[in-house]
């Protein structure tokens, strides 16, 4: 993975010395509120409902153990313990102190991170793979780009003051794991004539207006990368709206202006730009690639995971559900689940933190990941180490097996720590997964995902979870809409509204009987929800919603 | 014809801890919803708003919220302001376990 240099250390520290000097003069009364806030936001720092939130970016969703074992003593020192891992491959603390957030970002710093463009009109945090670099299905590890554009967006000058947020994902594989159809750029890698180049989509996202990205680009030779998404942002910088907040994202300036208009625009201001990168770009791709070189692997027996996997059935159930194909067939990528049933989704504490940091750094190669889906990644481990790996994850509450289930829930914040929330998502999620794992249910049910957001802004991607919960707030009460069909993968789909919201007390019960309907529609146990959905329509899982509806009309 | 005013207190957040707290009568703040000045008039909730606004070195984002007269004192209306008066649900952290 790829290490600080000295510029990259220069560069933090002084920035980081900048900002302890803003909060000094903040608290002095030098600066107001309203010119402190924009100083705190291009450094991550949130004022929410209850405290101030610090979100930490972590690069394409990658961290050492040594990283990691850092955000569990910054959640020890200077929050409750505890930390919270986002959609955007990010980690929050919910309760800094404004006058620890210096010494914070100075700990951060000290191991490579930091919380610069986690906030603002700004590009902000790259996300990847979460499997880069390890599945099966990969083209190419595509983190090397993302490091590369991490460099080149952080604090680049003509793009700090964008329309609005900007937000770029990169996937090497054919099965889109980072939802690159919903970002405002949208890399895919694919190949022509044996090399490696990336399909841009541009336009996509959630939100007020979710929409779909478009392809601007089928094939984009890997060398032109840079210039080309350097044109695209500039050309949004220019044409993007700023007079209306709702509007100021790229999907509307691509949707307003028509996709051949954006091409055109790119394109030539493309041709203008690509001269001035004159292939040091390259030189530094190179060089950043060089410190993404895949770990050695070890060889080793597998004997005594398949005498563990015929012996133990739960250690079985948690193979079945948990790992994921490695590119080398004696390793597997295990997916730690972040999901107990009643659990806080994405929350962990900093003992987790620190056990899961010690098994990477003994048996996973020195490397942990964390998913958009909120769950924390074990990229590199060989099948032997899998049974001790299991069990002391087994210790400390990090066994559940249910990754794609529905206990497997991604879910914002919502309105029990932030600010711009509506109505709260956590404890929607945390009794899902409670009942469902009641009744017993959870493996019958198969692939499913349940993702829920706590207001418009969609930060839990409702509108791509196969089932997606929006709170909203009606008339001053807590109201949730279902959306269903949604889908966040290379066949991306932006879900269907399924009718009128239910109160708080209800949305379990109407998430049951949509489960129970599709248990009675689906043709057989392999149909998952989305491809019954897809056969059948919304209309079978609208009357299950709302029987009282049907009753009436009949 | 406008709206009937309602009652109100002035709520903010703590410059340095980041807390909810109420402006009381003694013009000092507290994190007690039920300590809060109970506001009755528009005018007088300007002239309570500007004073909060005016001590940027205390205190974030000051706005008046809709409250209820109860024999606690004032409690919050709306479901968002009862959540600022307690914490999260999800853990016992904030004003729930720190005010008791």
């Amino acid at each position: 993975m790829y290490h600080y240099s000295d510029f990259d250390r220069d560069f933090l520290r002084e920035r980081n010395a900048q900002f302890r000097a803003q909060v000094e003069r903040r608290i002095d009364g030098s600066l107001t509120e309203d010119e402190f806030k924009p100083l705190r936001l291009m450094n991550g720092l949130y004022l929410q409902l209850h405290a101030y939130m610090l979100r930490v970016a972590i690069p394409y969703g990658t961290l050492n153990s040594m990283q990691m074992t850092t955000l569990a003593d910054i959640a020890d020192k200077w929050d409750k313990g505890y930390g919270h891992f986002t959609t955007r491959q990010n980690i929050q603390y919910n309760w800094p102190k404004l006058r620890d957030v210096p010494d914070m970002l100075d700990a951060l710093g000290e191991v490579g991170m930091h919380a610069i463009q986690t906030s603002g009109n700004t590009i902000r945090n790259v996300t990847a793979d979460h499997f880069a670099g390890a599945a099966a299905d990969e083209i190419e590890d595509p983190r090397p780009v993302a490091e590369l554009l991490r460099q080149w967006s952080t604090d680049h000058p003509e793009f700090q003051f964008l329309p609005r947020k900007f937000k770029i994902a990169v996937t090497g594989a054919p099965n889109d794991r980072a939802v690159t159809k919903a970002h405002d750029i949208g890399l895919r890698m694919v190949t022509k004539d044996g090399d490696a180049g990336f399909e841009v989509i541009v336009g996509g996202g959630l939100g007020r207006t979710p929409m779909v990205g478009k392809t601007l680009r089928e094939f984009l030779p890997k060398a032109d990368l840079l210039p080309y998404v350097e044109a695209i942002v500039s050309v949004y910088n220019l044409l993007g709206r700023r007079d209306n907040k709702y509007k100021a994202r790229i999907k509307i300036t691509v949707h307003e202006n028509g996709l051949e208009t954006i091409r055109d625009l790119v394109e030539d201001r493309f041709v203008l730009i690509q001269p001035e990168f004159s292939g040091v770009d390259q030189d530094w791709l190179a060089k950043i690639e060089a410190q993404f070189k895949a770990p050695e692997f070890i060889e080793s027996s597998v004997a005594q995971f398949k005498a563990t996997y015929h012996e133990d059935p739960v250690f079985r159930s948690w193979a079945d559900t948990n790992l994921t194909a490695h590119r080398n067939p004696d390793y597997a990528i295990v997916s730690i689940s972040l999901k107990a049933q009643g659990q806080t989704p994405g929350d962990a504490t900093s003992d987790q933190m620190r056990e899961m940091a010690k098994i990477a750094q003994e048996y996973g190669h020195d490397e942990l990941r964390i998913s958009h889906e909120q769950n924390v990644i074990l990229p590199h481990v060989h099948k032997s180490h899998l049974p001790a790996i299991h069990a002391r994850l087994k210790e400390h509450g990090l066994a559940t097996a249910n990754i794609g289930l529905i206990s497997d829930i991604i879910a914002c914040p919502g309105m029990d720590y932030c600010a711009l929330a509506t109505a709260r998502s956590i404890p929607v999620a945390q009794q899902i997964a409670t009942r469902f794992d009641e009744l017993k249910l959870e493996h019958d049910i198969g692939a499913l995902k349940i993702k829920i957001s706590g207001c418009i802004n969609a930060c839990g991607h409702h509108h791509v979870g196969h089932i997606g919960i929006l709170g909203l707030d009606r008339a001053g009460v807590e109201n949730y809409q279902i959306t269903l069909g949604g889908d966040g993968t290379e066949t991306a789909a932006i879900g269907e509204r399924a009718g009128p919201g239910f109160a708080y007390d209800e949305i379990v019960p109407a998430i049951e009987r949509l489960i129970y309907a599709y248990l009675d529609l689906r043709e057989d146990p392999d149909e998952t929800f989305l491809q019954t959905y897809r056969r059948l329509g919304l209309a079978p899982f609208k009357a299950a919603l709302y029987p009282e509806v049907k009753a009436n009309a009949a | 014809m406008s709206k009937p005013f309602t009652p109100k207190v002035v709520t903010a957040n703590a410059l340095l801890e980041g807390d909810v707290i109420y402006l009381t009568e003694a013009d000092t703040w507290s994190r007690k919803i039920g300590e809060a000045e109970v506001i009755e008039d528009a005018a007088h909730g300007d002239l309570r708003l500007l004073l909060a606004q005016s001590q940027p070195d205390q205190v974030v984002g000051a706005y008046l919220a809709d409250v209820q007269i109860t024999d606690d004192g004032p409690q919050p209306t709306h479901f968002r302001e009862e959540f600022r008066t307690r914490g999260p649900s999800n853990y016992a952290h904030g004003k729930q376990v720190e005010l008791s």
